[in-house]
């Protein structure tokens, strides 16, 4: 089967609930589909979803290489709340934007190195190293902004939140963008592999010659360098640094998006283009349910379902019903 | 010679002391009875999540989900009282029976389907906040005789502070936290499970059971404080409790408890809880520091403990390697 067919045939429940998700949109809007150009840039419901998508998604990419190692970051929201406010100061600092954003984007890769020598160096268990981050990271970032909501004008960083590219938000073209950039770092090279065998079996890779501290380091600094790419967008998209809110519960948006996207959370294989396609199902179904008139909280009865739908497939205990169902049946056949 | 498994506990009892020395140091009147009272109160929910939570971390679980339990039952009482007409003890009877049971739910999901407490919890989580929007979205007073009774109720202090109905529930629970846990057939399994599923299972110790059991007793605990929270601040809110499942973790880390399980202590428990008590009354009486310095401080205790249990668990494999 060609490589195309093969990734078609994976990621087939993915795709399916992204389309089934659209159609419902679609029917309970009926211009969701509707795109229109307006001074140079594309707007609709599909943009809309898109745009909003991209922070999860690109956390999402992140939490995707996490939990391929068998791992977890919970503090992706809270190193999104210190980029925006590294950001928000900076500039006010009068910094100029590269500068800011550099900083912001540098912060991000420091905390998610912390988390990486925490993992690979000390060996404490991810849930428990990312937990500090995640705990003491919003006091952190309170500190940056001094308890006060920053807001900001500088026009390049907020080109980032609001501005367009050939017509797409930039925060979309953003997280094609990292898509890209580790789906070549992943796939044409081996790290991707490395990422798996680390997943599967630690002890084993690190006998093959792995280095495993190395790879766990990357993934986590990578994820910490997505949060912070987020944070910096989120923050541009309110024109503001909130470091109570920016990226709140979004860790958890994003563990669900790689859920969804079928990353299996025992770790060993994973697939950043379908952790994307999570990321726009989860948007797409979020979005619905507002446009259909329920209240926002009735999303997270709906999330709930959603995983906990995914969780009953994954289960080792669920396979093992379906095989023995098929035993059944075939010794009933035969 | 201290056994290396107490000397969290010892570390822990150690910076409760000295933190608490350094502040009367500070502000003398700290050391008033009034506001170790206020100490016990003010802390008394996070106190009650954490004796549950202390029983899900040794068994090498975790609960996301009991903020959001104990924002449900707010909401429950508060609709069931002023809305349903109910007496607000049995409202608190059936929160509790609804909680233990959602907990069991939790607790058989986790070892039947053999999924991640982690991801378990954190779909629990988004249940119980979504119900609780459901039923409301708006705080809802509750104005009932009972509770004016009920808060009047102190156990007067030498020196002028009382202990009242809310820091004596904290109390009793973790003492029949610490007999449960520390003297019980159930507290031994809990600690088995913990130590090594697969072992503990093939000892003949009745695994899903237990499980079933701890995840019950964690969400009756996060209902339980849903009650106190509710008499605490007599309205039910379903934003209550957000994010406080985290306090509760950090609080049984830091008392000495393993998050891979096994090992903790239900009066390490307690000292985590207050010594978070203690860093807010810090900040409340030098009036200048900020809120958000407890979140810093206390994400760093917790890499603290997390490092010395790290080094107390790594050493004696150390030394033993080399010959």
């Amino acid at each position: 089967m060609s490589r195309a067919g093969r990734w078609l045939r994976a990621g087939l429940p993915q795709l399916a609930v992204l389309i089934l998700a659209l159609i419902a949109n679609g029917l309970i809007a009926p211009n969701f589909f509707t795109l229109t150009v307006q001074d140079g840039r594309l707007f609709g419901g599909l943009v809309d979803v898109v745009n909003r998508g991209a922070p999860t998604a690109l956390l999402g990419l992140g939490m995707a290489l996490v939990i391929a190692t068998r791992g977890i970051d919970l503090s992706v929201g809270a190193v999104m709340a210190i980029a925006g406010a590294v950001a928000a100061v900076a500039v006010n600092d009068g910094l100029a934007w590269p500068l800011a954003l550099a900083l912001a984007l540098g912060a991000g890769l420091a905390c998610g190195l912390w988390n990486g020598v925490l993992i690979a160096v000390l060996g404490i268990q991810p849930i428990v190293a990312t937990l500090i981050l995640m705990v003491a990271g919003r006091g952190v970032a309170q500190l940056i902004t001094a308890g006060r909501i920053v807001t900001f004008d500088e026009p390049h960083l907020l080109w980032l939140g609001g501005g367009s590219v050939l017509g797409l938000p930039v925060a979309a073209v953003v997280a094609l963008t990292a898509l890209a950039v580790f789906l070549v770092a992943t796939r044409r090279t081996a790290l991707g592999l490395f990422i798996e065998a680390v997943g599967v079996n630690p002890r084993a890779s690190r006998l093959a010659g792995i280095d495993t501290r190395g790879v766990l380091l990357c993934v986590y600094a990578a994820s910490g360098l997505l949060a912070a790419t987020a944070g910096v967008i989120a923050a541009a998209d309110i024109r503001a640094a909130d470091a109570n809110n920016a990226g709140l519960w979004l860790e958890l948006d994003a563990i669900l998006a790689v859920v969804i996207g079928g990353g299996l959370l025992y770790g060993g294989r994973f697939s950043l283009s379908l952790a994307l396609i999570g990321a726009l199902a989860l948007q797409t179904i979020k979005t619905g349910i507002l446009r259909a008139g329920f209240p926002p909280e009735f999303n997270l009865i709906v999330m709930a379902a959603v995983v906990a739908g995914v969780l009953c497939l994954q289960s080792p205990a669920f396979a093992e019903l379906v095989r023995r169902m098929r035993l059944r049946r075939s010794g009933a056949g035969s | 010679m201290i056994a290396s498994r107490n000397l969290p506990l010892l570390a822990t009892l150690l910076v409760f002391v000295v933190g608490y020395a350094l502040c009367v140091a500070q502000f003398p009147t700290m050391l008033s009875p009034r506001v170790l009272g206020d100490l016990l109160t003010d802390n008394a929910v996070l106190g009650v999540l954490a004796v549950g939570m202390a029983f899900v971390v040794i068994s090498g679980g975790i609960d996301l989900s009991v903020g959001a339990v104990m924002g449900l039952t707010t909401v429950f009482v508060a609709v069931a009282v002023t809305r349903l007409g109910l007496h607000p003890l049995v409202a608190f009877a059936l929160a509790l029976m609804l909680g233990a049971a959602f907990g069991a739910l939790v607790g058989a999901v986790i070892h039947y389907l053999q999924a991640p407490a982690f991801i378990v919890t954190l779909t629990a989580m988004f249940m119980a906040r979504g119900l609780s929007f459901l039923l409301t979205t708006q705080a809802v007073p509750i104005d009932h005789p009972l509770y004016a009774k009920l808060m009047s109720l102190s156990l007067q202090l030498p020196g002028g502070g009382g202990l009242g109905i809310v820091a004596l529930i904290m109390l009793l629970t973790f003492l029949a936290g610490g007999i449960l846990l520390h003297a019980t057939r159930f507290g031994a399994e809990v600690f088995a499970i913990g130590g090594d599923r697969r072992a503990a299972a093939l000892m003949g110790a009745p695994v899903a059971r237990a499980t079933v059991l701890t995840y019950a007793l964690s969400s009756f605990m996060a209902a339980l404080a849903g009650v106190v929270m509710s008499l605490y601040t007599r309205a039910g809110y379903p934003l209550t409790g957000v994010g406080v499942e985290l306090d509760a973790i950090a609080a049984v880390v830091i008392g000495g408890a393993l998050l891979s399980g096994g090992v903790g202590t239900m009066f390490g428990a307690l000292l985590g809880v207050l010594i978070q008590g203690l860093i807010l009354s810090y900040i409340n009486f030098d009036g200048t520091l900020s809120s958000w310095w407890t979140k810093i401080v206390i994400g760093a205790l917790l890499f603290a403990f997390i490092g010395l249990q790290k080094a107390l668990l790594t050493l004696p494999s150390l030394r033993s390697q080399t010959p």
